[in-house]
């Protein structure tokens, strides 16, 4: 009875992870190294890996700098009442319950050009939805909670201790944040960034709402992939995935490493 | 520093955590704010500190009042409950901090350093962390790492209550050396009546958010102002009714009252031993416990319960054995007003002059 439940843990194991995993990288070498070559020197590849490349790099910066002082805020601001802090606290989860798609057709909602808002910046000709900035937005509405949840834990176990010894010995907010409260929570911050870019990597439904997904335009990696499938191009699909997905072991391997250093800490 | 504190206010929600406190400390004195937990007292202290901002009422260091100056700015030294050590930092960085925040010269720094470590006795840790240090030493760090900037005050949350009962003694000879040493006037918080008797110059009784007393701690024990104040300094009985206690029935003339009676008040003895018999109570020993250097005395005189300690050199007695009592004073208190009277017996109404 005992082996057949290790069996049947082993299996679910191997059909859910392993065996998608070994398919996309058989079929993304199918036409051999050449054929992954092809597959990811098509201009609209290019296009779309350098468009998540850039996303990611503009939302983990912006999701560090605004989830770390969000958390702050929550944590310590004595001019916020408890019953704001609670109910802002609970905000911040709402895109975990939220889909992503409904995040997105918020954001198409309030900022599409039919909108107040979007018709205003379309008319000043800064273009939201179906655009960079949107897609920005969208995948910044998916991974805030991210960072937010990763150093409030941290600032609520250290405690204000600290940060009062330091202003008693003449140390002002900001010296205080970078000599005392930063050293430690940067593990925290670097384990909240490194989920926020794999979650960027990834995201796909409110970014497909919110961008329109355009080909070399609007095209991010997984949008692209989605579209390969429906044009029955299954081997350039599997090439773009192969590369999200070793992006995204590298990521789970430095996590890994984080967990330790933030163990020690 | 010359401390002025007038009529200092705080709530914090619905709870009145301070009221309408009032005093003054002088340059150079060491003074301990003593009460029950939840009294008021730390919040009197990170008031000063201004960590806390006061409802009402003025803080003023020197004659210059001081409620509008953050923290930053007020020339004091904090030493919290648990330290609060910088647990990235190393010894010699945790010290250091005050005055790299002053910008001063980094040879200045390092001298500074060394003069507050070997001071503290704390010579070959400067490179360790804070988890690598034990409860007393990381005391000391606190405690340096608050004096390195020569603060012109010092405060001190419970300073000792994280620390061993045995270390604890060794540490408060240690502080208040060093702080008479150093010469700065220091406050600290306690809830621990024999460390605020052992270490302070000056007690402020501090009770529900009120100042009960201050005083010299010989001046509180010796004549309590309430009885607050009596009963939580030393040891003591009750007796609700002074006036059946012998040479104490005079106590009725100022109404109803009652009376608090420290061991060291009463003296037991045989007959031959007092001479002015007519002065003393009998009385019947109840328990004896052994203290380690006395006895301590449950004696029963006219159904209530009286406790003394008694020298390991006089005569050991026995429970259920009849002895005399002396009541040489006793602590008076009724709803308007408290004092301490004398036996009037105890003094021979007829001295036979010789």
């Amino acid at each position: 009875m005992r082996r057949l439940w290790i069996g049947l843990t082993y299996a679910v194991f191997l059909i859910l992870l392993i065996a998608p995993l070994s398919k996309i990288i058989t079929s993304a070498f199918s036409g051999g190294l050449a054929g992954l070559g092809r597959a990811l020197g098509r201009p609209e590849a290019m296009h779309a890996l350098m468009m998540t490349g850039a996303i990611v790099v503009i939302v983990t910066l912006l999701n560090t700098l605004f989830g770390i002082m969000m958390a702050l805020y929550l944590v310590r601001a004595t001019w916020l009442g408890g019953k704001i802090k609670s109910l802002l606290n609970s905000i911040v989860d709402l895109p975990y319950a939220v889909s992503p798609v409904i995040g997105g057709l918020m954001i198409v909602l309030l900022l599409g050009p039919d909108s107040i808002i979007g018709g205003f910046l379309e008319g000043t000709g800064f273009r939201v939805v179906y655009a960079f900035p949107g897609m920005i937005i969208a995948t910044l509405f998916v991974t805030f909670p991210l960072m937010v949840r990763e150093v409030m834990p941290v600032l609520q176990e250290i405690g204000n201790d600290q940060e009062q010894a330091a202003s008693t010995l003449g140390a002002y907010s900001w010296l205080t944040f970078r000599k005392v409260t930063w050293p430690m929570i940067r593990w925290a911050v670097v384990y909240g960034m490194v989920l926020t870019i794999a979650r960027s990597l990834g995201e796909f439904g409110a970014v497909l709402v919110v961008s329109g997904n355009i080909m070399n335009r609007t095209q991010t990696a997984t949008t692209l992939v989605y579209q390969d499938v429906e044009n029955f191009n299954v081997a350039a699909a599997s090439g773009v995935a192969l590369v999200l997905a070793v992006f995204s072991a590298g990521l789970l391997l430095i996590m890994e490493w984080i967990k330790k250093r933030k163990e020690v800490h | 520093m010359h401390i002025q504190v007038r009529n200092l206010d705080k709530h914090f929600g619905s709870f009145h955590a301070v009221k309408d406190v009032s005093f003054d400390i002088e340059k150079g004195h060491l003074i301990g704010l003593l009460g029950p937990s939840g009294g008021g007292k730390t919040s009197i202290l990170r008031m000063l500190a201004g960590l806390e901002s006061p409802d009402s009422g003025e803080i003023a260091f020197h004659g210059q009042v001081v409620n509008d100056i953050p923290p930053q700015e007020r020339g004091i030294g904090f030493v919290f409950q648990n330290y609060a050590l910088f647990k990235h930092m190393t010894v010699f960085d945790n010290i250091a901090f005050g005055l790299k925040v002053k910008k001063a010269p980094k040879s200045k720094i390092k001298e500074r350093v060394m003069e507050l470590v070997e001071l503290t006795g704390l010579k070959g840790f400067e490179k360790r962390y804070p988890h690598q240090l034990s409860g007393g030493q990381r005391q000391r760090v606190a405690f340096a790492r608050a004096l390195a900037p020569e603060p012109q005050l010092l405060l001190l949350d419970e300073p000792f209550a994280a620390i061993d009962a045995k270390i604890r003694q060794e540490l408060r000879s240690w502080l208040r050396e060093l702080i008479e040493r150093v010469g700065i006037t220091s406050i600290f918080v306690t809830h621990d009546q024999d460390e605020a008797i052992e270490v302070a110059d000056e007690i402020m009784i501090i009770n529900q958010g009120r100042v009960e007393q201050k005083g010299t701690p010989w001046d509180i024990y010796k004549e309590p102002k309430t009885p607050f104040v009596a009963t939580f300094i030393g040891e003591s009985t009750m007796v609700e009714e002074a006036s059946v206690l012998k040479g104490f029935d005079g106590a009725g003339s100022r109404g109803q009252a009652r009376a608090l009676i420290r061991p060291e008040y009463i003296e037991l003895g045989h007959e031959q031993d007092f001479p002015i018999l007519s002065a003393t109570e009998e009385g019947i020993v109840r328990h004896l416990h052994f203290r380690g250097s006395e006895w301590l005395v449950e004696v029963e005189v006219k159904g209530r319960k009286l406790v003394t300690y008694r020298s390991l050199e006089k005569d050991t007695l026995q429970p259920g054995q009849e002895i005399r009592v002396l009541i040489h004073r006793a602590y008076l208190f009724n709803e308007e007003d408290s004092w301490i009277e004398e036996n009037r017996l105890k003094v021979d109404p007829m001295p036979v002059m010789i």
